[in-house]
């Protein structure tokens, strides 16, 4: 069983692969989720396989990486090093509001039930939870507050419409 | 003042349901310290020196009776029977226990009172005018947009994870600023442009603590309809720019000084002018909303002024009047401060007696309603001349009428090494030390007016950078000594203070203070306030008073 929830269900397993920085490439059809800074590197490569075509970005490395090649990418997965470090819910707000990103937008790394509800609101749907969490009862966290007090990726805010 | 919809209730509630259910995660072990700490902080929950901290939202300093009751009755069953006002208008119970605090957010959800946001790396309460919708000097009531940005900021899902905490100010007056709007993050005047429309003037980058700096203006005038717009294109600059590296270099006004104003400005019009501005545009009617919320009480029509012969009976009901109440737009309405700051007092703090006694004035002579000041007083703003000798009175027989708002020993005091887990020294012991130096009204009114700010550590809580004198406890191997400075402020004409010279030992604070005072007194010209005569001198004569002629030339 994956630590994977994908539109807010268990996802049983992960259809992506996710490279590290010298793993050789899996096979061709294979979908593969590639590091930001080896994608730059040989994006050539990249956009020519046949697979569906993924990539992780880091906070530092910002969305430069990806912009021009969106609509190539069926996922693009942000990083979060640490729970506490917030840039990956700019990042995701971002692709989905102003460069209108329509693939799966995956919170990885240190990913954990208390921060699913944020980032639903700006934009993740697909959400790889950091080892010891518990999937089924993190999806509870979707449901925290029943109103929004600002808009966001999820659309204007719900309290406002009086 | 505001009235929460259905809406809001229940989001309360839901906040509440959380944090109740986080709380039980980390007592049976699921979540780590680590991982229960910033969702506890954005509850306003501090572990500290001898029990966890509470503090709560007050927005914008605003109260209604039943709430100041509901703080007087969780004081008496969760604390030891008081608490503290703080310099951002939010109130900090000392001793609750961490198994109780759910209970008593729960209870505070029934008065529509939360402390979502009080702490941790987010938007924190934004603070205001004590005086807004009173005073006649602001351009417009600023309490409207406190509530705006108050619904924007809370839970919001892109910035709760910011890289420091970002405090907000609004001010409808920006000459006579009152909320020290000059030492936040964000900082917002209400403005008149030259076409006569008001908007705000922003400012960005203030803040205290170890790296103590004013902030900058960012825009001259805002038009209101784009005020969350603009507020979150500065927001998301800084959570995509702002350091994470070092907690000492995380807030924004490292960022505006490492970048420099101009270039801040424009990554933060950059943004702005990228953003999606219509799904966060304020219309005509939106504001209209909220401003009908603010609307003024029910002041009686010609309500009759102040017997002048009551002044000319009782002293102390005279000297009470001229210090303790400000006028009012509302003529034959005066608004009333009841002074935290008597001697003998701990500044800022209140007993539940005492609570839920002005609540009940609150409810006889002033529309039911509070402020909490910024300089850690409460406020009764629409009290009739007619009931003001009865409201003395009362208060007097409290002990909260000591005549001294806008003294010296109407001090900003944080908790200090008494409470508080941060601090280095004692900061109550040298306001009581003060108090019983400086305990002649008629010495006071004869130095006028002065702000005298001390902090029991760098974090500056106490806000001493901006007093006219601030003092700092440090801790010099293991004793507590107390750095002074002179020429601070936190009005429109802000200055960072400057410091005179060596720590001076815990015993010998009040003489200081004293000696620095009397320079003033032979020094100042006609009609010269303390922080005048500073900025004319500048600190060498206070400093030779502090210490001598030869060390200050060595």
């Amino acid at each position: 069983m994956s630590r994977l929830i994908k539109d807010r269900r268990p996802v049983a397993e992960d259809p992506w692969h996710s490279l590290g920085a010298d793993e050789p490439p899996p096979e061709p059809e294979r979908a593969v989720i590639v590091p930001a800074e080896r994608f730059e590197a040989e994006r050539a490569l990249w956009l020519a396989r046949p697979g569906s075509l993924g990539v992780r970005i880091g906070p530092h490395c910002g969305l430069e990486p990806v912009l021009d090649v969106l609509d190539r990418l069926a996922l693009i997965a942000i990083e979060f090093p640490t729970f506490r470090d917030g840039r990956g819910y700019s990042y995701a707000r971002l692709l989905r509001e102003r460069h209108r990103f329509q693939g799966e937008l995956r919170a990885v790394g240190d990913v954990l039930r208390d921060q699913l509800f944020f980032m639903a609101r700006c934009g993740f749907d697909a959400f790889e939870l950091a080892p010891g969490q518990d999937v089924e009862a993190a999806l509870a966290a979707f449901e925290d507050f029943p109103y929004t007090y600002q808009p966001a990726a999820d659309g204007p805010a719900t309290a406002w419409a009086r | 003042m505001y009235r929460y919809t259905d809406i809001d209730q229940r989001m309360i509630e839901a906040r509440v349901a959380q944090f109740r259910d986080q709380t039980r995660r980390f007592l049976a072990g699921e979540l780590s310290e680590e991982q229960f700490r910033p969702l506890r902080l954005m509850n306003g929950l501090y572990i500290q020196r001898h029990a966890p901290m509470l503090r709560i939202s007050i927005p914008y300093g605003l109260l209604a009776s039943r709430q100041l009751r509901k703080l007087a009755e969780i004081a008496r069953r969760y604390d030891k029977g008081y608490g503290h006002f703080t310099t951002r208008q939010n109130i900090q119970f000392n001793w609750p226990r961490l198994e109780d605090v759910p209970d008593i957010l729960a209870e505070l959800a029934t008065v529509q009172m939360h402390a979502i946001q009080t702490s941790g790396n987010c938007i924190r309460n934004v603070t205001s005018d004590h005086l807004a919708g009173v005073a006649a000097d602001e351009v417009e009531d600023p309490r409207p947009y406190c509530e705006i940005i108050r619904q924007w900021a809370c839970f919001h899902p892109e910035f709760s994870y910011l890289p420091r905490k970002f405090k907000i100010a609004v001010s409808g007056t920006e000459p006579n600023d009152r909320a020290a709007v000059k030492i936040h993050d964000i900082g917002l005047y209400l403005v008149r442009n030259e076409a006569g429309e008001v908007g705000f003037k922003v400012l960005v980058g203030g803040g205290l603590g170890r790296t103590p700096i004013l902030a900058e203006t960012v825009r001259e005038f805002l038009p209101k309809a784009d005020l969350l717009s603009y507020l979150e294109a500065i927001l998301r600059v800084y959570n995509l720019y702002g350091r994470r590296d070092n907690i000492f270099k995380a807030r924004i006004k490292i960022l505006v000084n490492a970048l420099g104003v101009d270039r801040f400005r424009e990554q933060v019009e950059d943004e702005w002018s990228k953003m999606d501005r219509a799904a966060l545009r304020l219309d005509p009617e939106r504001i209209a909303h909220f401003r009908s919320f603010f609307a003024p009480p029910a002041h009686e029509r010609d309500a009759p002024p102040l017997d002048p012969a009551l002044l000319e009976a009782d002293r102390n009901f005279a000297l009470w009047y001229r210090h303790n109440t400000v006028a009012h737009k509302v003529p034959g309405y005066r608004a009333v401060f009841v002074s935290l700051k008597g001697y003998g007092r701990t500044p800022g703090d209140m007993t539940a007696d005492e609570m839920d006694a002005v609540a009940d004035l609150a409810d006889r002579y002033s529309f039911g309603e509070l402020r909490v000041t910024h300089t850690q007083n409460l406020l009764l703003a629409d009290v009739r001349e007619a009931d003001l000798y009865a409201l003395f009175k009362a208060l007097d027989a409290l002990g909260l009428a000591c005549a001294n708002i806008g003294t010296l020993t109407d001090m900003i005091c944080c908790p200090g090494l008494d409470y508080c887990a941060l601090a280095n020294a004692s900061s109550i012991s040298i306001a009581k030390q003060i108090q019983a130096k400086f305990d002649e009204l008629d010495y006071l009114y004869d130095l006028g007016e002065i702000r005298l700010n001390m902090s029991g550590c760098i974090n500056a809580c106490g806000h001493h950078h901006v007093g006219h004198i601030g003092i700092l406890g440090v801790d010099k191997k293991g004793e507590e000594v107390y750095q002074i400075q002179v020429g601070g402020a936190s009005s429109h004409d802000a200055s960072l203070g400057r410091i005179l010279g060596r720590a001076v030992p815990k015993a010998e604070v009040a003489d200081a203070v004293g000696r620095i005072l009397e320079v003033y007194l032979r020094e100042r010209r006609d009609g010269e306030r303390f922080i005048d005569t500073c900025r004319r001198l500048g600190s060498e004569p206070f400093k030779q008073a502090v210490y001598g002629a030869v060390e200050s030339a060595a």
